[in-house]
Formats: structure tokens, sequence, C-alpha cells
């Protein structure tokens, strides 16, 4: 299949460590894998900001770095004043993430409706495969921000555009994924189908869609990591969410307010892919994805 | 017993189904005309494996010869038999079974069921899977419900649910309705599968290797599990097996084919054990060793031949 190599690396991984795992956990509950990962963690912190603070006040980094209390005490303050308005140039973060999310949300949910029904047709009949695999291989590894020129031209307004970008971006993976799902359900699903008559309309949404819902999921789950990806760097060019958020800090040259940005984009895509990564696991029903 | 369907009419099962004392299942069923037994006959079949000599083939060197799986076999099979086929590996056991189940085309030749010829896949026949087939995202009782369903869509809810409660009793799997097929272990899995296939009151049940992926204890327990509901509904079986163990047991006929390929039926043994039969008493019978040393003689040549081919 053409289809390949868009399984998740972070779930393979993961499962792979699962299984070297030592089951010594039983025993000493202070010292489990877990105990253990969480102090070096938190060790780790520790010495990166402490690391992090002397060098700022030593002025052993570029000047204009802040101090990781400094940066601390900004991200306290953001988090806590998260949504107040006074202008676009000045606008809570709060905000400015309610922005960026509506717009991942219409676009994102927009290629997934075009993805998961087209990925379908395509994962179904070869001809539809072999029809669209060209437009699809060629349009793939496209820039996101090569098609944000266009969009502006034929949009003529940022908030479109946005959109655009993000449908053009994540609408891939899904369509690729729920393809290569569709396409390799396993053929003895499709015969029970078969000798019991199922009509194909039945076989589709009863056999063929559950089948191949891992596969469309984790398509889905790396789509949603590209809108993320992909809008904060679109909306350097337009007028308001976080990625202009920080196109405003720097042009105020202020690195403590772009440091709270990158942490709160950091940590909503965690989030996101969390949400998607537990959603992954409902489907698989002890089917390895 | 109040039926809506007139399609679908089956026994009620008055006894307890972990029931295993064999003398105490009545053979009521067999009369009643509920229970639809077929009868099976295979014409001159062949089926040949299309090679690849296209042009497109031949540019990427990747052509291929016409196989001939097997070979003009006839082959008839009574109604309310058992029937196993054993043979060596790769002689066309499932290919046969795939074409009566209308899975695989017939190159020539033809396969009646009642009389009426195979054009397709249907209910008509129940198919068990070797490795159960069962769709994870169903549980147990999903899906018994996705078969009887498909197969009769206008049944009312209550007679759709008595069914499928029914089969999941036949089998032994009563608790784990809502179970999904992962929490189950590899014979729970096949007990789904044949409730499944028997749901839908098949004219004859198909069953490929159905043991093959047990381990041995759970092999030969199942074999009594199927042992068991055979007495009671005596609907026609084809089923292929490596065993020649559970052949015994179970068959009323035994066919033994050939090597691939061009495979054939090579003879057909009758296996005159009266029934119910039990694993542990089966082998007293007169019959028994002869029968066991024919078949063993006759897979062992096969064998032999096959693996000579291998080599030269
Ligand atoms: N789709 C196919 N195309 C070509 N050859 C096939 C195909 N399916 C099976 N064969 C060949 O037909 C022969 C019989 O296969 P099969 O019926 O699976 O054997 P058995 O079930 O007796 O072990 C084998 O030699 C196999 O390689
Ligand atoms: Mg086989």
């Amino acid at each position: 299949m053409a289809f390949k190599g868009t399984t998740n690396d972070m779930t393979l991984s993961n499962a792979s460590l699962n299984k070297l795992k030592v089951s010594d956990s039983s025993q000493s509950p202070w010292l489990n894998e877990n105990v253990k990962a969480a102090g070096l963690f938190l060790f780790s912190l520790a010495l990166f900001l402490g690391a992090w603070e002397l060098a700022a006040n030593m002025n052993w980094l570029t000047k204009g770095m802040p101090t990781a209390s400094k940066t601390i005490e900004e991200l306290w303050w953001w988090s806590t004043n998260p949504f107040f308005d006074n202008g676009p140039n000045d606008l809570g973060i709060g905000w400015n993430l309610l922005i960026s999310l509506r717009r991942v949300a219409i676009g994102y949910t927009l290629a997934s409706l075009i993805a998961v029904p087209l990925g379908i047709v395509i994962g179904i009949s070869p001809i539809a495969y072999k029809a669209f695999n060209p437009y699809i291989q060629l349009l793939k590894p496209v820039s996101p921000l090569a098609w944000l020129p266009l969009g502006l031209y034929i949009f003529r307004d940022s908030e479109l555009t946005g959109v655009f970008i993000i449908l053009i971006s994540s609408i891939w993976p899904t369509l690729t994924n729920t393809a290569f799902g569709v396409a390799n359900v396993s053929p003895e699903y499709l015969d029970v189908s078969k000798t019991l008559g199922a009509s194909k309309l039945r076989t589709i949404f009863k056999i063929i869609i559950p089948a191949a819902l891992p596969n469309i999921v984790s398509g889905l789950r790396i789509s949603m990591g590209i809108s993320w990806l992909v809008i904060v760097a679109a909306e350097m060019l337009l007028g308001t969410g976080l990625g202009y958020f920080i196109w405003n800090e720097w042009n105020n040259l202020y690195i403590p307010n772009i440091l709270v940005a990158i942490f709160i984009i950091g940590l909503v895509g965690l989030i996101l892919d969390s949400v998607f990564a537990a959603f992954e696991k409902f489907v698989a029903f002890g089917r390895q994805s | 017993m109040s039926l809506a369907s007139p399609k679908f009419t089956r026994p009620s099962l008055s006894h307890s189904t972990s029931d295993l004392t064999h003398d105490a299942v009545p053979l009521q069923h067999i009369d009643e005309p509920t229970v639809p037994s077929a009868q099976l006959s295979i014409k001159n079949v062949t089926k040949v494996f299309q090679g690849k000599q296209d042009l497109f083939s031949k540019l990427s060197r990747k052509t291929s010869r016409d196989f001939t799986a097997i070979e003009d076999i006839t082959l008839d099979i009574e109604p309310n038999t058992f029937v196993s086929i054993i043979g060596p590996s790769g002689c066309g056991k499932s290919t046969l079974l795939n074409m009566i189940a209308g899975l695989s085309d017939i190159s020539s030749g033809e396969i009646f069921l009642n009389n009426q010829p195979i054009k397709g896949p249907g209910p008509d026949r129940g198919m068990v899977f070797q490795n159960y087939a069962l769709m994870p995202w169903m549980s147990v009782e999903e899906n018994i419900r996705f078969a009887v369903e498909t197969v009769y869509p206008k049944m009312p809810p209550k007679q759709l649910t008595r069914i499928i409660k029914e089969n999941i009793q036949l089998v032994g799997l009563t608790g784990a309705e809502k179970k999904h097929p992962h929490e189950l272990s590899g014979g729970m899995r096949q007990r789904v599968g044949i409730a499944r296939a028997l749901a839908i009151n098949p004219q004859i049940l198909l069953m490929d290797e159905p043991f093959g992926a047990l381990d041995a204890l759970t092999r030969g327990f199942l074999q009594s599990e199927v042992e068991r509901i055979w007495e009671q509904q005596r609907k026609t079986v084809i089923m292929i097996t490596h065993s020649i163990e559970e052949a015994l047991l179970l068959s009323d006929r035994i066919v033994m084919m050939t090597k691939g390929p061009a495979a054939q039926v090579n003879e057909i043994l009758e296996v005159p054990f009266p029934r119910p039969r039990n694993r542990e008493t089966i082998d007293q019978h007169p019959a028994y060793h002869s029968l066991k040393t024919e078949m063993e003689r006759h897979l062992f040549r096969e064998t032999q031949a096959v693996e000579a081919a291998r080599i030269r």
C-alpha cells in the first residue's frame, strides 16, 4: 500500500516500553518506575530552572533574556488575568487562545468532514484510490504556509484564510490513514459479512468503518497535532490569536511573554493530544493500532 | 412457539446446556422440520487460480502460471450427516470449502445445495472460521446479534433477543454476553464463532479447521461440545481438520483428499460408531483402530509425496 508510514510512532514506542518494564513495583511502592521517573523529572526541572536563573543573573545569556523567576511571574500573571481586552494589540492570553482554538476547531472539523468520507471511498474503491492518489501525493508535502498568500488573495480575510490553512494542511493525515485503514480491513471480517449476505451499505457501516476506526482516529490525532502546529505559524501573519500574540511580543521585544506563550501552546497541544490518545485507546478494543 | 417469521423456526432447547451427560439429551429434534439440514452435491468441481500473464506483470517480471488447486471433485453429502475433510496441508481443502461458502469462484463444475446451484455467499450456509473472525468492537452478544439481524432484518426484538440468548446458552457462554473478544480465551472465542454460525439457523455448517488455533486441552473440550450440540441439531456439517482423532470422534463420513496440485478425493471412509459418542470410550469400538491406521497411512503417504515433490 502506498498509505504507509502514518502510524503513530509515539504509541508504538510506548507499547514496547511497557513490555520491557520489570514488574518489581509490587514489592517497593516507593521506588517503582513511576515514582523514580517523577523524581528525575522534578530534579531535572529544578536543575534547569536553577541554571537558567543563574545564567540570566550573571548575564551569560543574550542581552534581554529574562530570568526564570521573571518568566514564571509573567506566566502567573497571564494565567490569572486571561480575559481582558484593550484592543487587538493588548488582548488577554485567554482570548487569544480561544481565537486560535476556534480557528483550529472550524478548519479541523471541516477537514475531517471531508477527509473521513473521502478516505472511506478511496479505501473501498481501488479505482478511486488510483484516481485520487496523484492529488494526495502532490499536495501532501506542500508546506502549509505556502497556501497563505493564495488564501489571503482568494478570501481577502484573515479569519477565513486561517481556517483555510488549517483545513488544507490537516486534511492529509486523516485522509491517508482512513484510506489505509479501510483498504486493510481484515478479509475475514468481510468474509463474515459476505456469508451472512449483508448489504454493501451494512458492511460499510457495521464492519468496515468500525474495523478502520483505530486508523481513522490515529489519523485524526496526527491532523490535530498538525493543525495546532500550523495555526501558530499562520497567525503570525494574521491579526489575532496566540501566534499573533507571539509576533506582537516580538515587536515589543518582550521575551518573557514569548516564553509564556510557548509554554501555553505546548500545554494546550499536550492536552489535545491526550484527548485523542484516550479516544484511540477507547476504539482499539484490545487491538494493536 | 409463536414465531412471526416462518423462515426462521427452531426447536426450544428444553435441556440445560451445561449438561454434558449425553444420554440425557433427547433426539426429538430430528424429525422436527424446524432444524433445516441440507443435501449438498459437488459435481466435477475444479479450481484454477488464474496466473498473471498480462503485459504489466511481464514488464515487472511478476508473471505466474495458472495453478490448478483441485481437479474434478465429485462428492455428495447427505442431510443430517457430519462430514470431515482431511488431507495434507495445501491440498485445497480451504479452497473447496470457500467454493461451497460462495466466497471463491468455481472454475468449472457446479455445487448444488438442496438442488439449487450455488451462485455466491449466503446465509443458508453458516461458516465457522479458524481464527474465529469475531468483530473486536462487538461484545459476544453483539457479534451474534449482528449476524441474526443481518439475516433476519424484520425479526421482532423479543425473538431476536431470545435467539441470541439460546445460542449463547447452547455453547455454554451464559454470563459472558457483555464481554468483548479480547477478554475471552481462544476456546471461548470459537464458541462465539459457533454460536454466531448456528444462530442464523443455516442449512449447513461449514467449519475450516475450527479448533486448529487452540491448545490440545481446549481443543478436546470443544470437540466434545460440538459433539453434544450436533446430537441436538443434526445439521449437515462439513468440517476441515488435521486431526484424525477429531475426525473419528465427530464424523459420519471422512473424505480423504490427495495432495495438490490438482487434488482429488482419494477415499471416503464411513465411521460406524454409534452416537452419542464419547471420547473416552470411542476407541473401544472394534473398527476404531483399523480406521485410524488407514487414515494415518493415507496422510503419511500423501505428506511424504508433498515433501518429495518439494525436494525435486
Ligand atoms: N488466492 C490464491 N491464489 C493462488 N493460489 C492459491 C490461492 N489460494 C490458495 N492457493 C493455493 O491453492 C492450494 C490450496 O490451498 P488451500 O485450499 O488453502 O489448502 P489447504 O486448506 O488444504 O491447506 C495451495 O497450494 C495454495 O498455495
Ligand atoms: Mg486451509
